[in-house]
This record gives structure tokens, sequence and C-alpha cells, in this order.
């Protein structure tokens, strides 16, 4: 493309660096304002595309399978992710149940869905169709994706109601325990390494 | 310290699509991913205090007005976030009532405090602890959704508890005003560029124009 190519630029102190390879565990820190510039990307693109795959099966099961079910007096009652984004929706508050839906359900389906399409691409050496698009959407979601908070809130919500009720962590629960740490691990920064290996 | 040379010297800048070095020309565009580049992002300060603004006012009725609304066996009670630590608190779960509470009270505090600090020293052209502003600036970011955690507690909580008779559980308005805060704020670092903290050289390796080879 061009001979700027090689040089990286510190996103927190706009000072110029050459690339260097780094080894396994390695990261490439800025001696001026010790901000990260790169990692060393350790998972090869079949690899990822194996944990998008992963993610992919996980998500499902997330958002099919009910998070917990609550039990009292014969009663009993169970909610999806889908549930407690609904019951933010009635009433005054719709807006909130927006941003509910992009954080944990919205965003991190549209980061598994561009990463499965992107990377069974980049196995067989082509860019997909709308490449630069979808990682730029990739590059932006990565914010709003929320799937980490969910679980702890989950986690909470289990202790909060266990002394009044009888709780049961569903599928759905574990599906999203699996799914937030994978979503961490293969989302990150580090897809921007496709920019170069395609 | 000797400094590195810096991008805006050498007429380059950092795309913040996809990662790459790109020589500010005439098209203000990346030419590998096509995202829009930008030597600073655009009134960052002006941004940056409107959004946290904006955030501090939504900040008070998020903790006047309950959150939920709460119907055991026919008595009904409101609770406000405050009032959700201090139960947990007083139930003698002090762990579960300290995550609430950092989450809840404590990242927001954070938040206001060190967004006010980095807009402020920015906007005075200080050159006080650059290298500390900037892990700051990171500390922000990271931190900087965790507080949505009250909302999915609230939103989980309600839509479990829907047993017709014996009890149900509501969100009520406080939820919105808390979760805007956590999106205002989040907005509110988006739009910081850490660069402007960087731009006016301090004591510390004093860039002289010209002698940065």
């Amino acid at each position: 493309m061009s001979q700027t190519e090689p040089l990286i630029i510190c996103e927190y102190c706009d000072a110029v660096y050459r690339r260097t390879p780094l080894q396994r565990h390695q990261r490439a820190l800025c001696p001026r304002c010790a901000g990260v510039l790169y990692r060393h990307g350790s998972l090869s693109i079949q690899q990822r595309l194996a944990l998008s795959i992963t993610g992919a099966v996980l998500l499902l099961f997330a958002n099919l399978y009910p998070v917990m079910t609550i039990g009292m007096q014969g009663l009993s009652n169970s909610a999806t992710l889908w549930d407690s984004v609904l019951i933010l929706s009635s009433g005054s508050i719709t807006f909130i149940a927006l941003v509910m839906a992009l954080a944990i359900i919205f965003a991190p389906v549209l980061q598994i869905t561009l990463l499965c399409w992107l990377l069974s691409f980049a196995l067989a050496g082509r860019r997909a169709p709308g490449f630069a698009v979808s990682m730029r959407c990739l590059e932006g979601l990565r914010p709003w994706s929320m799937l980490e908070v969910c679980l702890l809130g989950a986690l909470v919500a289990v202790i909060k109601l266990a002394g009044l009720l009888d709780v049961i962590p569903g599928i759905g629960l574990i599906a999203l325990a699996a799914l937030s740490m994978l979503i961490i691990y293969i989302a990150g920064r580090d897809i921007r390494d496709l920019w170069e290996q395609v | 310290m000797s400094t590195p040379v810096l991008a805006d010297d050498l007429g380059l800048c950092l795309c913040h699509g996809c990662g790459l070095a790109c020589e500010l020309g005439k098209d203000h565009t990346c030419p590998r991913c096509g995202a829009p580049l930008h030597r600073r992002k655009a009134n960052a300060i002006n941004r940056g205090w409107a959004f946290l603004l904006a955030a501090l006012v939504f900040y008070v009725p998020a903790n006047l007005l309950p959150v939920m609304h709460t119907e055991m066996l026919g008595s009904g009670s409101d609770s406000t976030i405050g009032g959700g630590v201090l139960e947990f608190w007083e139930a003698g779960a002090w762990d579960i009532a300290l995550i609430i509470f950092i989450a809840s009270v404590g990242v927001p505090a954070i938040k206001f405090f060190s967004l006010g600090l980095l807009l402020f020293t920015a906007q005075r052209r200080s050159s006080w602890a650059q290298r500390q502003r900037s892990q700051l600036y990171r500390g922000v970011e990271l931190i900087g959704y965790w507080s949505m955690l009250d909302v999915i507690v609230v939103a989980l909580v309600a839509a479990l508890v829907q047993l017709r008779g014996l009890g149900t559980i509501e969100p009520r308005p406080g939820i919105l005003f808390f979760g805007m805060v956590v999106v205002l704020t989040m907005f509110s670092a988006m739009s910081f560029d850490p660069r402007l903290i960087w731009d006016h050289p301090g004591n510390d390796g004093g860039r002289t124009d010209g002698a940065s080879e």
C-alpha cells in the first residue's frame, strides 16, 4: 500500500515507532505514555474462526434458554435475556431498553456474526465482501458489548433473590459465562491483524 | 527521556478505524479502511464537557428516584440505588453491598472526577503529570461500562419476579436516568482526545522544533 505501513502511532500520545516482531505473550508499550501499542497475535485465523463458531453456538444457548428460574410456593417463572429487555421497554423508560438490547443482545450477535463472516473468507485467503465496513463495525461495537457486565449482573441478581425465593441458574447463565470470556478474547483489538493478513 | 518523533511533525495521523499510520493528505480519509481522519478529535474538550455536565445533571434523579418497585404479598415498596446497597449491608452481605456500591456509586464518582480533571487540565494546556493522566484516561476507558451493572440487575430481577398474587417487581424511572448517566459518561470519554494531554511539551524533555531527529 504505502511506505507508512511498518509505522505504528501511539493512540494516546501521537508518538511514532517502527513495528518490530514480538515473541509470544509480549506486548509493545509506548515509553512516553506507557500505553499498549500492540500485542503479539497468538491466534491463527483457523483458531479464531473455530472460537467464533463456538461463540455463535454459545450465543444461541445464552439467548434461547432462560438465564434463571425462580420458584416460590409452587409457582415458578423463568427469564431469558430478551425477557429482561422487554420488561424495561414497558412504560416511560423505553429508551433504556434500547441501550440494554444493544449492550447484551445486538452488539454481541453482530460481533460474532461479523467475525464468522470475515474469518471464513480470510481462511480461504480472501477479503470478505464489505471487509472494510465490517472491520470498522467491529471496532465501533467493542465498547457497547457488555456481556461480562451482564454476567456479573446475573450473579448479583441470583444472590439478591436467593434470600427470598428459590433460584435455579439456567443453561443460559452457563452459556453467558463462557461466552463473555470468549468474546473478550476473540473480539479484542487484535482483530486489526486481519488488515495485514489478508 | 528523549522525546520520540511525533506523528504530527511527520504529517502522519493514526486511523481510528484500523490503526494504520496515514499521511494527512487532502482527502481526510484512511486509504485502507475509508474512515475519516482527524488530526485531533473535533471539539474534544467542548463535547467532553457537554456530555459530562449532562451526565452530572442526570445523576441527581438517578439517585433520588426509585429504581424498582417491589410488591410482595400485598405490600409494596420502592427502592433507590442507595437503598439497595444499604439493604444488603444490613442483611450482613457486605461483599455484595460492596460490589453494588463500587459499581453504582464508586465508578460514576471516579469517572466524574477523572474526566473533569482530564478536561480541565487539557483545557489549561497543562504539562503536569502527563504520563499519569494518560494512564488515568485508560483507566476511565476500562471501567466505563461497569456501571451498567445496576441496570442489568434491575432488568433481570424484574423479568424474573413476575409471580401474580405472590410478588412482582417492576422497574421505575430512576433506572432510566442511571442508564443515561452511564451512556453519557461513555460518550464523554469517547469524545475526549488523549493526545491533547501531550500537545503541550512540558519540562521533562522539552521538545524543540526541528531537533526531534
